[in-house]
C-alpha cells in the first residue's frame, strides 16, 4: 500500500517537473518591464572571456549589473573581466559588476565518463549561486561551467521562482560541430545562436546573425 | 625637428615576429620556433626580432640580443594588444581569441594547429578561415616549410565582426525597443 503511494507521488512530482519545463522551456515571455536587466555571464578559459566580452562590449548600460561566473582555475579570465569593466566604469559611473569562482566542471582533456561527477560536483555550487542573484538573462557561450548554471537558471523557472532568459552563443571556433555544452544547451535555452551558416543549417532552431565576435 | 627620429626609423626597419600559444602551453610549437633552423629561416626573410609568449610552458628559451637577432620570451600579459601591433608576423596557437586579435590587427597570421589536443575543434577554424583566405595554418611539423615558402602578401584582409547585431537581437529579446 505505502509502496503505491510512493509511486503515485514521485509519478506526480515527476508529471509536474515535465510539465513546468515544457512551460519555461517552450514559452518565452517577450517584453519584460523591468529598466535594467540582471546579467548572469558565464565566463570561463581563455578563448571563451574573451569572445564573451567582446558581445557584452556591445550592449548598452541597461544591461546592469553583470555578475561574472568563471571556473576556479581561470586566472587569465578575472584579469580580462576585471581590465573590461575597469575601462566600462569610465565611460558610465553607474556601472556594476560582480565575479563568482565556481568550480571547473571539465578541464579540457579530461575524459567524459568523469566529467559526470565534477559537474555534479560544480552544480552543488552554482545552484546556490544561481538562486542568489536570480537573473533576468543568463549569457553563455559554452565553458563547462555554463552547463550547472543555466540548469540552476532552468529550476528556477520550473519552481516558478523567476524565469530566467538563456542565451547561448557558441564559440565561433565551432564552424561544423557544437561544442558539448552546445549539445546539451542548444535543448534548454531561450535562443541559441551560431556563427557560421553551415551550423544554422544542421541546427534549424539556431539563430544566425553572422560573425558577432 | 621634422621627421622620425632615429629610433623609429630603425623600428620601422626591424621587421618582427610574435609567437603566443596563449593562456595553455604548446611547447612543442615553442620549441619549434625557438629552434636554430627557424630563427635561420627568420634571419633570411628579413626578420631581426622574436617575441615569444609561452603561456604555462615547460619549454623556456632563453631570451637573448644580438647585433643581427634578438629574441624575447615571457609567459604571460594582460593583454597582447601591443605586441601584436608591433609584429609584422604573427604565428599563433588557434585559439580563436588569438587568431581574430591578431586579424583584427590586420596582420599576417600563420595559426599552427596542436594536433596533440584530444578533441581537437580549433582546426574547424583555422581550416576555415584559411579556406576564405584570411590565414595560413600548418602543423610544427610543416611549419617551417610554410615560412619558406609561403607569399603573405596573398592573404586577404579580415572584415570585423558585427557584435550590433548581437545587441539589437538581444534589445528585441529582452523588451528594449527602440
Amino acid at each position: 500500500m505505502n509502496f503505491f503511494f510512493c509511486l503515485i507521488a514521485v509519478g506526480g512530482v515527476a508529471v509536474f517537473v515535465v510539465l513546468r519545463l515544457w512551460l519555461v522551456v517552450g514559452f518565452r515571455r517577450k517584453g519584460l518591464k523591468t529598466v535594467s536587466v540582471r546579467v548572469l555571464v558565464v565566463a570561463g578559459s581563455g578563448g571563451h572571456t574573451t569572445e564573451i566580452l567582446r558581445l557584452l562590449g556591445s550592449l548598452s548600460k541597461d544591461y546592469n549589473p553583470r555578475h561574472y561566473v568563471f571556473a576556479d582555475t581561470d586566472k587569465m579570465s578575472a584579469v580580462k573581466i576585471r581590465l573590461f569593466e575597469e575601462k566600462r566604469a569610465e565611460r558610465d559611473s553607474e556601472s556594476l559588476y560582480t565575479t563568482h569562482r565556481v568550480p571547473r566542471s571539465r578541464e579540457v582533456q579530461q575524459s567524459w565518463s568523469s566529467s559526470v561527477f565534477t559537474t555534479l560536483y560544480a552544480v552543488c555550487y552554482s545552484l546556490p549561486l544561481t538562486f542568489r542573484l536570480k537573473p533576468d538573462l543568463v549569457l553563455c557561450n559554452g565553458p563547462g561551467t555554463c552547463v550547472p548554471i543555466c540548469a540552476s537558471a532552468l529550476l528556477l523557472g520550473i519552481l516558478g521562482i523567476k524565469k530566467v532568459i538563456i542565451v547561448y552563443v557558441e564559440s565561433i571556433c565551432r564552424v561544423e560541430t557544437l561544442s558539448l555544452s552546445g549539445k546539451i544547451l542548444y535543448h534548454f535555452s531561450d535562443y541559441f545562436i551560431v556563427q557560421w551558416p553551415a551550423l544554422k543549417g544542421k541546427y534549424p532552431k539556431s539563430v544566425y546573425l553572422g560573425r558577432i565576435v | 625637428m621634422s621627421g622620425p627620429s632615429r629610433a623609429s626609423r630603425e623600428a620601422v626597419a626591424m621587421k618582427s615576429v610574435f609567437v603566443t600559444v596563449g593562456t595553455t602551453s604548446f611547447d612543442e610549437l615553442v620549441a619549434c620556433v625557438s629552434s636554430r633552423a627557424t630563427l635561420q629561416i627568420l634571419r633570411r626573410l628579413g626578420y631581426r626580432k622574436l617575441v615569444l609568449q609561452i603561456g604555462k610552458g615547460r619549454v623556456v628559451p632563453d631570451s637573448f640580443a644580438s647585433t643581427t637577432f634578438s629574441l624575447i620570451v615571457y609567459r604571460y600579459k594582460n593583454s597582447l594588444k601591443e605586441d601584436i601591433k608591433r609584429a609584422d608576423l604573427i604565428i599563433s596557437h588557434a585559439g580563436a581569441g588569438s587568431c581574430l586579435e591578431a586579424l583584427e590587427e590586420g596582420k599576417p597570421l600563420v595559426v599552427v594547429v596542436n594536433e596533440k589536443l584530444m578533441d581537437n575543434h580549433q582546426l574547424e577554424l583555422a581550416r576555415q578561415l584559411h579556406k576564405e583566405g584570411y590565414l595560413f595554418y600548418c602543423s610544427c611539423s610543416t611549419l617551417l616549410e610554410l615560412l619558406r615558402s609561403v607569399d603573405l602578401s596573398s592573404l586577404r584582409r579580415f572584415p570585423p565582426g558585427k557584435p550590433e547585431m548581437f545587441s539589437e537581437f538581444l534589445d528585441k529579446v529582452v523588451g528594449f525597443e527602440k
